[in-house]
């Protein structure tokens, strides 16, 4: 029951909701909004759905068997698009985290790259970051290891639209690796992930938290790379909903986006962290072990070159930019996952919507930026952001290689291949 | 829709003798939607829990149409496959037929998905996938039956034994003891059998 007095007119069309999440710690938004009753103070009855595969995700929203659900943040582009065979219109009105998954090999793969890496790492005049050297020691791995007919290594991710298919990609490029033909690249279920490590299955993976703290916890294998290295403060997971469901919805819509803002506020303030943890492990939101989420949620890195991890709020986390819509679309056409000859302008503009989460955060009083796009990569630290009503303080955006990303130019100024 | 008077070896020419892959990790769920298509003319080829190794099995037994749990996570494996794969030159794309939506929304309700392999024509497919809906409705409504015939049983047992409680701690006769049991229920707005679980786990902490 909502805890203060909505005016009639402002009550959600739709007070009870089925929410969809995934056993992620990034799942952390959706949780601390039931525990927290923050959605309840919105006006809504959220029931939590567990799901166990992005596929069914996607099939129960666009069905409506969900009202809505956590996503991965290109998946309401891909399913607008009808890429992934459902063609039903998406859209995501708030980015529900920043940040979180890494790149994990074997402590096999590990070793057998560690003999490449001073030769890499030592060649450059000046340093290079660690991420782009293992890369390169991949390379150098690859063409070695082919030489002497050994088979390509194996790496897995989570979806085929997935950020973590296309950090993956990007990174492998970095190290002037062609995924589509040096390696094979296949689909594993988070949860079953360290155990295909392990069993030598797969060489490597790109997953999200807490599985790749599993694996090293386990001694199956090691975070090399973290998404902050490929792209700093990148969105990871959105809100999705069907674009039919949000125009008959528009109320229920901000309300949910307004609950979750909150969470996300309460997921930032400093100490909250490990209560945030203990609400996924001890609701059995998460089978993982509870060292593990924690860790992952208190963003303890045992490498400071991983950067910081998860982000739920600071630097306008939630805020969903076109111009990040448009880094995923040109990474689908980059590896030919989407022709080229798409009006992206549209898809971006109906798939995108930073005025929904503008009015949302209005209600929360939390500041957006005035502008929908931003040059992406340009950020090495902290700078400030114009925004309503106050600026906002904003994290790194840099990428892996340096490039920058420029929607407003009309072309994409990453060269594709 | 075939008549009963059709022979079999017409059914099967009518069913185009579509080889069908089936992922389940419910076994016995798994074994009437197989008996179903069986008896409808079609040939499972293959039959995987969820966790087996589906890329093989794919590749090994080239399927049409692969029918597989809606929450069974290596979905997203299957998933993968949908543009050109190197080591799967067919691509499986999942059925989305524009001009169904219905029979989609009735099969993911149902909880089942299906992928059709190298564009199979979604008319092929239409009958099977109404098959699989239909076993696994039947799946779920024997499952609730089941459940339900368990908590009845479950019921009847906990109410004997709290009358029990009543009748030897408060003197009652059954009939009395039976009436507090429902006043109980009635004022906590409990079901009878959850009244008596009630009353059983409270006398057992005193």
């Amino acid at each position: 029951m909502p805890e203060f007095d909505l005016p009639a007119g402002d009550m959600p069309e739709k007070p009870c909701l089925r929410l969809g999440l995934m056993p992620l710690a990034d799942a952390a938004p959706i949780v601390v909004a039931q525990a927290r009753g923050y959605f309840a103070r919105h006006g809504l009855d959220v029931e939590i759905a567990v799901e166990r595969a992005w596929a069914a995700v996607r099939d129960k929203v666009a069905t409506g068997v969900l009202d809505a659900a956590q996503m991965l943040a290109p998946m309401p582009l891909a399913a607008t698009l009808g890429l992934d065979g459902v063609r039903t219109p998406m859209l995501t009105a708030m980015t529900l985290s920043l940040n979180g998954n890494a790149i994990v090999v074997s402590e096999d793969l590990h070793a057998r790259m560690c003999a490449f890496c001073e030769e890499v790492g030592g060649a450059d005049e000046q340093p290079k970051s660690k991420a782009l050297v293992w890369a390169r020691a991949l390379k150098r791995l690859i063409d070695f290891e082919r030489r002497s007919g050994k088979p390509a290594p194996v790496f897995a991710h989570v979806y085929p639209y997935s950020t973590h298919h296309y950090e993956l990609r990007y990174w492998l490029a970095a190290g002037g690796i062609q995924p589509d033909r040096d390696l094979n690249l296949i689909v594993v279920p988070p949860p079953q992930a360290v155990a295909q490590l392990e069993s030598g299955r797969i060489d490597g993976f790109c997953v999200g938290a807490p599985w790749g703290e599993v694996a090293e916890r386990r001694g199956v294998g090691r975070r090399i790379v973290s998404k902050y290295q490929i792209w700093n403060n990148s969105p990871e997971k959105v809100l999705g909903v069907t674009q039919a469901w949000a125009a008959l919805f528009p109320r229920t819509h901000l309300a949910l986006v307004a609950a979750l803002i909150e969470a996300n506020r309460w997921l930032d303030q400093p100490g909250n962290r490990a209560e945030a943890a203990r609400l996924l492990s001890e609701e059995h939101y998460l089978e993982a072990p509870s060292a593990c989420v924690r860790d992952a949620l208190s963003c303890k890195a045992a490498d400071a070159d991983f950067g910081p991890g998860l982000v739920f709020h600071a630097g306008a986390a939630g805020f969903p930019w076109r111009s990040q819509a448009r880094w995923f679309l040109t990474q689908m056409q980059r590896w030919n996952h989407l022709r080229t000859d798409i009006n992206s302008n549209a898809v971006t503009a109906a798939v995108y919507r930073p005025d929904l989460f503008r009015s949302a955060a209005a209600m929360v009083g939390v500041a957006t930026p005035a502008v929908d796009e931003k040059v992406e990569g340009v950020h090495a630290g902290n700078w400030t952001l114009a925004g309503s009503p106050s600026a906002i303080t904003m994290g790194a955006d840099r990428f892996l290689d340096h490039r920058v990303f420029e929607p407003a130019a009309g072309r994409n100024v990453i060269a594709l291949r | 829709m075939p008549l009963p008077s059709i022979s079999e070896p017409e059914l099967a020419a009518a069913a185009g003798a579509l080889r069908i892959m089936l992922v389940d990790d419910d076994a016995l769920r798994l074994q009437q939607v197989e008996l179903a298509l069986v008896a409808a003319g079609y040939t499972v080829v293959v039959r995987l829990a969820t966790a087996d190794d589906l890329l093989s099995a794919v590749r090994r037994c080239s399927p049409d149409v692969i029918l597989i749990d809606v929450d069974a996570p290596s979905r997203d494996t299957l998933e993968s496959l949908n543009r050109i794969h190197a080591a799967c030159p067919r691509p499986i794309v999942m059925f989305a037929d524009e001009g169904d939506q219905e029979t989609i929304r009735r099969a993911v309700r149902a909880g089942v998905s299906a992928y059709i392999v190298d564009g199979l024509a979604a008319q092929r497919l239409k009958p099977i996938l109404d098959v699989a809906i239909a076993r696994f409705h039947e799946y779920q409504a024997m499952r609730r039956e089941l459940d339900d015939a368990r908590t009845r049983l479950a019921d009847r047992r906990d109410i004997e034994r709290a009358k029990g409680l009543l009748m030897q701690r408060r003197q009652l006769n059954e009939n009395e003891a039976h009436e507090m049991l429902r006043r109980m229920s009635m004022d906590r707005a409990l079901k009878l059998g959850d009244a008596a679980r009630a009353l059983i786990s409270a006398a057992e902490m005193l």
